[in-house]
């Protein structure tokens, strides 16, 4: 695994195939996830999370919040609406509950921008050092 | 059999049965969620003027500054509208956030204050989590109707609502105010019921009260 060193500039995207999360539990994903951001990198999740996973993590995140040296998350899904479970990007997401839809956990305000055009290509803008 | 097991059992069984099945008159818990500073504390004063069960209910602290909820806060009332009776426990939770940083709170506040403050919101926003996951019947769901909706915060927390099987009503709060597009937040929310008023002013509540009644009840 590429570990970035404190002087490289730049950010790490650690990025978790379905695969991979499926060998997890709901608890040990959230792990891997926090663990991931809060040593300043962005996780991309080819599966997503469930909408119970996703409260979870925000519990969990919000138990770990440390003034000193990290405030929280973000999370984008590409495109996605409160009221969009499928639509045009539809090759990106899967479940009606949130679940399969490509996601981004970053630390906060680490990502401008995540955008899925017409479905085929997805992009991202992160914020550099 | 405990109250505990009793409840565990109802709570099962209400996500395959409609809620009107347990007509023994016990409240139904109400959560109301949202961003911060969407309005959800004036709701609920709103709620508690009209139709506390004690005459005598503390009001809940209201505050220009976000995170001034910082525990949810259960207020039992009884709400009347077209012949139905509804009894409801509604809770005021803290606005739902991803992340919480001390220095936003700086302008108004010296150093430990603002820690505490961000402290207490990061406890409050992880019990309304929890809360929502496994303590609610229902959702009211209130937005700044000046602010834009297309937010993660509200997607996932709509994700959430969804997938719980949660009845919800949506709030486009704040019409009183220059920028209120409600349009824009049925855009966001089409499958909800969007009720359009001002829980500040008192604008078009009745009709949130109407579909609290139709909902709930």
């Amino acid at each position: 695994m590429i570990t970035m060193s404190e002087t490289t500039p730049g950010v790490q995207v650690d990025v978790f195939s379905k695969a991979r999360t499926d060998e997890l539990t709901s608890m040990e994903k959230i792990r891997c996830i926090l663990d991931s951001v809060k040593e300043g990198n962005v996780v991309v999740l080819s599966a997503g999370l469930s909408s119970d996973e996703e409260s979870r993590l925000v519990e969990k995140t919000m138990s770990e919040i440390n003034p000193d040296n990290f405030t929280g998350i973000e999370i984008k899904r590409p495109n996605r609406t409160p009221s969009q479970s499928g639509g045009f990007f539809s090759k990106f997401v899967g479940s009606d509950d949130g679940g399969n839809d490509i996601t981004f956990v970053a630390p906060a305000d680490k990502i401008e921008e995540v955008d899925a055009e017409d479905g085929e290509l997805l992009s991202a803008l992160l914020h550099g050092e | 059999m405990s109250q505990h097991m009793f409840d565990g059992i109802k709570k099962a069984v209400g996500k395959v049965l409609p809620m009107s099945l347990f007509s023994d008159g016990e409240p139904k818990r109400i959560g109301i969620y949202g961003p911060p500073n969407a309005g959800k504390s004036t709701l609920t004063n709103q709620i508690i003027k009209d139709w506390a069960d004690d005459e005598d209910e503390d009001l809940v602290d209201t505050s220009e500054l976000e995170h001034e909820t910082q525990k949810a806060q259960r207020k039992s009332v009884t709400i009347e509208r077209n012949d139905a009776t509804v009894n409801l426990d509604v809770v005021d939770t803290p606005g739902v956030t991803t992340e919480v940083n001390y220095e936003d709170f700086m302008e108004d506040m010296d150093k430990e204050d603002a820690v505490d403050r961000s402290r207490g919101a990061t406890e409050g926003v992880a019990e309304a989590m929890h809360w929502l996951r496994e303590d609610v019947d229902g959702v009211i769901y209130v937005i700044d109707s000046t602010k834009d909706p297309f937010t993660q915060v509200n997607t996932m927390l709509v994700g959430i609502i969804e997938s719980q099987d949660l009845p919800a009503v949506v709030l486009a709060n704040k019409t009183d105010l220059d920028g209120s597009n409600v349009q824009r937040v049925e855009s966001a929310f089409p499958q909800h019921d969007v009720v359009a008023g001002s829980a500040k002013s008192g604008e078009n509540i009745g009709d949130l009260y109407d579909e609290i009644a139709e909902k709930f009840g």
